[in-house]
């Protein structure tokens, strides 16, 4: 470039292979031959499999009330599969006219999940507590019945999404306050307590939740008094409740450990007993900077139920498998597969989505 | 209380009432505690005694001795329906430890460089990185196993039509099947690569110090290369130059000779590799973003080229944000091979299990998992703890 | 150092010149139609309000940032996209940060002799004789075997000096050194920067020390809004600035 030309140039204006579609194409897809050649591959990846997977899925799929015949014979994807068979994969063996009882506790239940993400309802408190209280005495209402002209339902029956939601929240609901308290033993100043939460935790973080689960099946019977004997369901809700809390109480005492030490001084000097310090002062703030991964906890809780189907419980990735074991729809276990891990990774990553903002939020309202 | 207290006590500061003194009370609560613990125990112990009387079920270990009767698809150790339950435990163990290290080896690759395509300055590179991680980690695992099942033994033909890509490999949904060396003049081969190896960190070296002496930098990989292949080269030829391999072959219902890949260890291996992948390359992205962009610059300005900025600045530092929860990412996949009993590999859940189903001992099964499990994460975790402190003494 | 300068610098032109030089972030024009000469041994400071792109410009000289438009000499070689011609001129042109960026995984002693062994190629004795010899002269030898993290801003800022001058380059840029250390560290600071000038090197600061503008100075930029606003002799510059907006922010900084 001379100078005469640069002249005649519009300067004002940045070059044009560096702004718009060719300055973006220029800057993310090929700013060296490196990142050329990878750009290159990847658009090869893609032509080769995004139409392919768009044409099995959508134009070739076989859509709505249609027989296993028509499925057979198509060429694409068999969705009639999952019209044929949604709700038993969703509600399990409840019986089939009382579908809407599952229904109608499932979004209560996700009212309260969803709501509780509301930071401004954080604010209510106690409230939120009673509230989720009442909602679930009303899940457990509609789910057994047996009151107010409601068949009696028994929870063998119960299966598919609800509940691996039950599963997963009564999991977390419960190993919470568990973990509160296994936190605060490990940091007390007392051996034997420490000693016993030490162990507790460390115990239970050590071993895969599938051996909790086996205990849970085939020891807990034997734990019990003779004519005592609990459900299968509750069970594995304890075994699930007993191994969260380990990974709860480790949360937690990150949390405790991230308050200064000044806060719990500041308590001690106001004269406040060990219980008032924690309660007032230590644990709101410890609580409030665990929930981001609190949340990633549930997440983790959420995908480990499904772990229940090693002891056979009916939880949604149980009912997506028998659902397919049906003589008739045995080749399309793919579609069956799909449609259940599409459920799971609608809910796990709105939770960590969701997990990623509080935390930035957070972080915010700390600088303040 | 002795005689002489009321010399003494005129020295100490006034006693508050015994059940205020916060001594005292730490006491009680923690003999409660403790009390209370073993009150739950003798409880349980108790009604599980009485329990396994009534169902006549003997407790103890003693079983372990009979024959297991029971057989094992893959095992590492030879083993037979005439062996005896702690053989059958140990097959299962080593299958455990099997997957679990080839699973840890793959999964901190794909996951490195997943986590590096995260950061890839190429748009595409990166949003198919995200795209790889959102879809693995948000599905539960168990899913993703039973799914590689399902595709392995619904997509690959049967063992009789398996399919044969190159010479001597075979797919079929029984798994892989692959020629193996047959002579033992392929130890020359072996014993080249070794040497090689060593000759190759004594090259290293001495391109060190020369570096050292006179400032020269040598390369490295390209004569180590070079070294590699002559040296196995010539290991080859003294074994006798040996070109026949012991290939798998398809007689009556199954392959024999050769070495088999389970379709059950690829699909439990496939699955934990992929997941835990997902979980690395997020603990690889932030621990190279931890690395600020001013440790860049600075090296930059200092005229490094890239590469020896990653190596003396940046991975150093990306380390030691990495390790530790990559250790507990280690810890996770060791656990949850534990999924194997899903889709039928012989773990040490699996093996157990059929253990107890066979002789009812189900306390002490669950027993040989639970210490099974915990002596693994603890060495895991005692070793990863030793490296780390070695890394922090070499910089710090 | 003033020696071995022109013993190696048979280039007669100017150490770094700007010639129309542009730069955009995205549709934002940060530089517009920068021309700046600079001569060797010549002592450049360069302030102006915040986001005024002092720094960008800087960061332009050692390719930190890309220019755009018009041209970059450093020592006669042009800045282009050849990685080659980088590395050349970032060899001979140093720079020292506000925020230090030592490397914190190294000692002292190894954050200064990774650049010589590992660019210049020098025998590793020679280059911790040498980092010893420029650890003398910020007057901290004795930290040589410490972490950066276990030192002050001050010393750590010396160091960060020391660490560019190991590199023996021919030009030194400073980008605010000082802003981001505590009042009684900054002299420290300056003490080592104003010998430094007076050894006869070439010097690009940016920097509101308008005390140590005036003792070191030969030329002061004022830049404001990615323009070169004015370009004038220490003398001329405070005592009679000629524009408003310069006038401005002298009043401001020096008010207090």
């Amino acid at each position: 470039m001379t100078d005469t030309t640069e002249k005649h140039e519009d300067w004002s204006r940045p070059p044009a292979t560096e702004v718009g579609v060719i300055g973006w194409l220029r800057k993310n897809l090929f700013s060296s031959w490196f990142n050329s050649i990878l750009s290159l591959i990847a658009i090869y990846l893609i032509i080769t499999t995004i139409p392919g997977i768009i044409e099995w899925a959508l134009i070739n799929s076989v859509w709505g009330d249609k027989s296993p015949e028509v499925c057979r014979e198509a060429k694409g994807a068999c969705w009639a599969f999952i019209y044929e068979k949604h709700r038993f994969i969703l509600f399990g063996v409840y019986p089939y006219e009382e579908h809407w009882r599952p229904l109608v506790a499932m979004i209560i239940f996700l009212t309260l999940i969803f709501g509780s993400c509301i930071k401004p309802l954080w604010k209510l408190g106690w409230w939120l507590a009673a509230l989720w209280a009442g909602g679930l005495v009303m899940v457990g209402i509609l789910m057994w019945g047996g009151i107010f002209g409601l068949e009696y339902v028994n929870q063998s029956q119960w299966g598919g999404l609800p509940l691996t939601l039950f599963l997963a929240t009564f999991g977390t609901v419960f190993a919470f306050p568990l973990g509160i308290f296994l936190a605060l033993g490990r940091r007390s100043r007392m051996p034997a307590i420490r000693s016993l939460s030490v162990a507790y935790i460390e115990l239970i973080r050590g071993v895969p939740l599938i051996s909790i689960l086996f205990m849970a099946s085939v020891m807990f019977p034997l734990f019990l008094p003779a004519g005592v004997s609990i459900d299968k369901l509750l069970r594995a809700q304890v075994g699930i409740i007993l191994f969260g809390a380990a990974y709860g109480a480790e949360i937690i005492r990150a949390g405790l450990q991230a308050i200064p030490r000044g806060q719990y001084e500041a308590a001690d000097a106001m004269g406040l007993s060990y219980w008032q310090s924690m309660r007032k002062i230590i644990l709101p703030q410890a609580l409030r900077i665990t929930i981001p991964p609190m949340v990633n906890g549930f997440i983790g809780g959420f995908k480990d139920t499904s772990l229940v189907v090693i002891i056979g419980l009916f939880d949604l990735l149980m009912t997506s498998r028998v659902a397919f074991q049906d003589i008739n729809w045995r080749p399309f276990y793919v579609e069956g597969y799909l449609f259940c891990a599409a459920i799971y990774f609608c809910f796990c990553f709105f939770m960590s989505r969701y997990s990623q903002w509080l935390e930035k939020d957070l972080a915010k309202d700390q600088n303040h | 209380m002795t005689i002489d207290t009321g010399e003494s006590e005129a020295l100490q500061p006034a006693k508050a009432v015994f059940y205020n003194d916060p001594k005292v009370r730490a006491v009680f609560w923690q003999i409660v505690a403790v009390v209370g613990v073993i009150a739950m125990f003798w409880f349980l112990i108790h009604n599980t005694i009485t329990n396994l009387d009534r169902q006549n079920i003997a407790s103890g270990f003693s079983f372990m001795d009979l024959e297991a009767g029971f057989a094992i698809g893959e095992g590492m150790v030879t083993y037979t329906p005439a062996n005896t339950y702690w053989r059958a435990i140990l097959v299962g163990l080593l299958n455990t430890i099997k997957v679990a290290v080839i699973g840890i080896v793959f999964a901190t690759i794909i996951g490195s460089v997943v986590g590096v395509m995260r950061l890839s300055p190429n748009w595409l590179v990166a949003r198919l990185a995200t795209v790889y991680i959102e879809s693995l980690r948000n599905v539960p695992l168990l899913l993703q196993l039973f799914f590689w099942y399902a595709l392995i033994v619904g997509i690959l033909p049967r063992a009789k039509e398996a399919y044969g890509p190159f010479l001597g490999v075979y797919l079929s949904n029984r798994g892989f099947n692959i020629p193996l060396p047959d002579t033992w003049g392929y130890m020359g081969l072996l014993a080249g690569f070794l040497i090689a190896l060593v000759a190759v960190m004594w090259l290293r070296r001495r391109n060190k110090k020369i570096h050292d002496e006179t400032g020269e930098i040598k390369n490295t990989l390209g004569p180590g290369m070079l070294i590699f292949a002559v040296v196995m080269m010539v290991g080859w030829l003294a074994g006798g130059a040996p070109t026949t391999l012991d290939s798998p072959e398809f007689k009556g219902f199954s392959f024999t000779g050769g070495g088999e890949v389970t379709s059950e260890f690829l699909a439990l291996w496939l699955g934990l590799t992929l997941y835990t992948a997902a979980f690395i390359a997020e603990i690889v992205r932030s621990g190279i973003e931890a690395v600020s962009k001013g440790q860049w610059e600075a090296a930059r300005s200092l005229g490094l080229k890239r590469g020896q900025i990653l190596r003396f600045i940046v991975l150093p530092q990306a380390l030691r944000v990495i390790i530790p929860p990559t250790t507990s990412q280690y810890l996770n996949l060791t656990k949850n091979s534990s999924l194997a009993v899903a889709i039928g590999y012989p773990d040490i859940v699996g093996v157990t299990n059929t253990t107890i189903n066979q002789s009812g001992q189900a306390i002490e099964g669950i027993a040989i998992i639970m210490a099974v499990y915990l002596t693994l994460s603890l060495s895991i975790s005692l070793f990863m703890n030793w490296y780390n402190t070695k890394l922090a003494l070499v910089e710090r | 150092m003033a020696n071995a300068q022109e013993a190696a610098a048979p280039n007669l032109g100017p150490a770094v010149e700007l010639r129309h030089m542009h730069k955009w972030y995205g549709e934002f024009h940060v530089l517009k139609d920068i021309n700046l000469t600079v001569r060797h041994g010549e002592r450049v400071v360069v302030c102006g309000p915040s986001g005024s792109g002092k720094s960008t410009m800087i960061r332009c000289i050692n390719r930190l940032e890309e220019h755009q438009r018009g041209h970059l000499f450093v020592d006669g070689l042009e800045l282009t996209n050849d990685l080659k011609q980088i590395e050349a001129i970032r060899k001979e042109v140093g720079m020292v940060f506000q925020h230090f960026n030592l490397f914190p995984h190294m000692t002292v002693l190894e954050n200064l002799i990774l650049g010589p062994t590992w660019v210049r190629k020098i025998p590793r004795k020679e280059a911790i004789e040498t980092a010893m010899m420029y650890l003398e002269r910020v007057k901290i030898p004795e930290q040589a075997h410490k972490f950066p993290g276990q030192l002050s801003g001050g010393q750590q800022q010396r160091v960060a000096i020391a660490r560019s001058l190991c590199m023996k380059p021919k030009i030194m840029l400073f980008d605010e050194p000082t802003s981001a250390l505590d009042p009684e560290m900054i002299k420290e600071v300056l003490d080592v920067m104003i010998e430094l000038a007076e050894e006869g090197m070439t010097m690009v600061c940016v920097t509101h020390e308008m005390g140590f503008a005036r003792t070191v100075g030969d030329t002061m930029v004022f830049m404001d809004e990615g323009e070169i606003v004015e370009m004038e002799a220490p003398e001329e510059f405070f005592s009679n600035p000629k524009n408003e907006r310069t006038q401005l922010f002298l009043s401001q900084i020096l008010s207090h």
